[in-house]
C-alpha cells in the first residue's frame, strides 16, 4: 500500500484509539487525580486528530485552553477539596449495567447515523467561509474571525468576562475576625482624627 | 483504507457515549460529572471540525472555537460553585444537593 495513504491512516487509528482509551479512563479511574490526567491525555489525542484533519490552530488552542487552563483548574479543585472519594464511588457497580447498555445503544445509533450521512448537493454553494487551499489554517481563520464573526468573538469575550467575574464573586469570601488593610480609610485619615490633645490638670489623672 | 468523515464521526460518537456513560456511573461525584461534560463537548468539537474539513468550510472551526469558550467558562463557574458548596456543606455528594426540593 502507498505510504502517503497508509501513514495518515495509522496516525488516525493511533490517536483515535488513544482518545477513546483515555476517555474511558476518565470515567472509570478510581482516583479523581488520575481522571484529570486521563482527561489531559484525551485532549492531547483529540488535538492530534485535529492536526490530522487540518485544523492546526484549533489543535493548539485545545492544548492551551484545555490542558493549560481547564485541566489544571480541575486538578487544583480535586486536590484542594478534602473529600473521601471512595465513598463517592459507591453505586458505581449498580449503575454499570444500565449505563453500559444505554451508552452502547447510543454509540451504535450515532455511528449508524454518521455512516449513513448524506451531504446535500447544495452544500458546496451554502458554505459560509470556503477554505482556500493555498492558505494556511491560522491565516484563514483569523481572516474570517475578525471580519465575518467579529460580533460573535466579542460575545465570546463577554461570556468569558462574565464567567470570570462570576467565579471570583462566588469563591471570594471574607473570614470574620481577620484584620484587613482599608486603603481608602487610611488615605482619608486626618491629623484631627488621629491626634487628640488632652489638657491634664495638675494633681489629677486622666 | 482512506480515512474519511465517517471515521471521525465514529470516534466522536464513541467519546460522546463514554461521556454519557460517565455521567451515569459516577452519579455521586460532581467532579467526574463535570469532566464527562467536558468529554461530551470535546466530541461535539470533533464533529464540528470533521464536517468543516469535509465540506472545506471554516465556519465549523470557528464555531468549535466558540464551543471551546463556553466549555472553559462552564468549567470555571462549575468548579467555583463546587468550591462554595464544599465550603458550606463539607462534601460534594450529588444526592445531598436537594435543599430546593426540585
Amino acid at each position: 500500500m502507498d505510504l502517503a495513504v497508509l501513514l495518515p491512516a495509522v496516525a488516525f487509528y493511533v490517536f483515535a484509539g488513544a482518545a477513546i482509551a483515555f476517555a474511558f479512563g476518565v470515567v472509570s479511574a478510581r482516583n479523581p487525580v488520575r481522571s484529570v490526567l486521563f482527561l489531559i491525555m484525551t485532549f492531547f489525542s483529540a488535538a492530534g486528530l485535529f492536526v490530522l484533519m487540518g485544523a492546526e490552530f484549533l489543535a493548539m488552542i485545545l492544548i492551551m485552553v484545555y490542558v493549560g487552563a481547564v485541566a489544571v483548574l480541575f486538578l487544583f479543585v480535586v486536590m484542594m477539596l478534602d473529600i473521601d472519594y471512595v465513598e463517592l464511588r459507591q453505586g458505581f457497580a449498580d449503575y454499570l449495567p444500565l449505563g453500559g447498555l444505554l451508552s452502547a445503544v447510543l454509540t451504535i445509533e450515532l455511528i449508524v447515523l454518521g455512516a449513513s450521512w448524506h451531504i446535500s448537493d447544495k452544500a458546496q454553494e451554502l458554505r459560509q467561509a470556503p477554505i482556500d487551499a493555498g492558505q494556511d489554517n491560522l491565516r484563514a481563520i483569523s481572516e474570517v474571525l475578525y471580519t465575518d464573526y467579529a460580533f460573535f468573538i466579542e460575545a465570546a469575550g463577554l461570556v468569558l468576562l462574565v464567567a470570570m467575574i462570576g467565579a471570583v464573586v462566588l469563591t471570594n469570601f471574607h473570614k470574620k475576625g481577620v484584620k484587613r488593610q482599608n486603603i481608602s480609610a487610611q488615605v482619608a485619615r486626618r491629623a484631627e482624627d488621629g491626634v487628640e490633645l488632652v489638657d491634664v490638670k495638675p494633681g489629677q489623672g486622666l | 483504507m482512506e480515512i474519511g468523515l465517517a471515521h471521525y464521526l465514529a470516534v466522536a460518537a464513541i467519546i460522546f457515549s463514554i461521556g454519557v456513560f460517565g455521567i451515569f456511573v459516577n452519579r455521586k461525584n460532581v467532579i467526574i460529572i463535570l469532566m464527562s461534560v467536558e468529554l461530551i463537548l470535546l466530541s461535539v468539537n470533533i464533529n464540528f471540525v470533521a464536517f468543516s474539513t469535509h465540506l472545506q468550510d471554516l465556519g465549523g472551526q470557528v464555531f468549535a472555537l466558540f464551543v471551546l469558550t463556553v466549555a472553559a467558562a462552564e468549567a470555571a463557574v462549575g468548579l467555583a460553585i463546587l468550591v462554595v458548596y464544599f465550603r458550606n456543606r463539607g462534601n460534594i455528594a450529588v444526592s445531598d444537593i436537594n435543599l430546593m426540593k426540585g
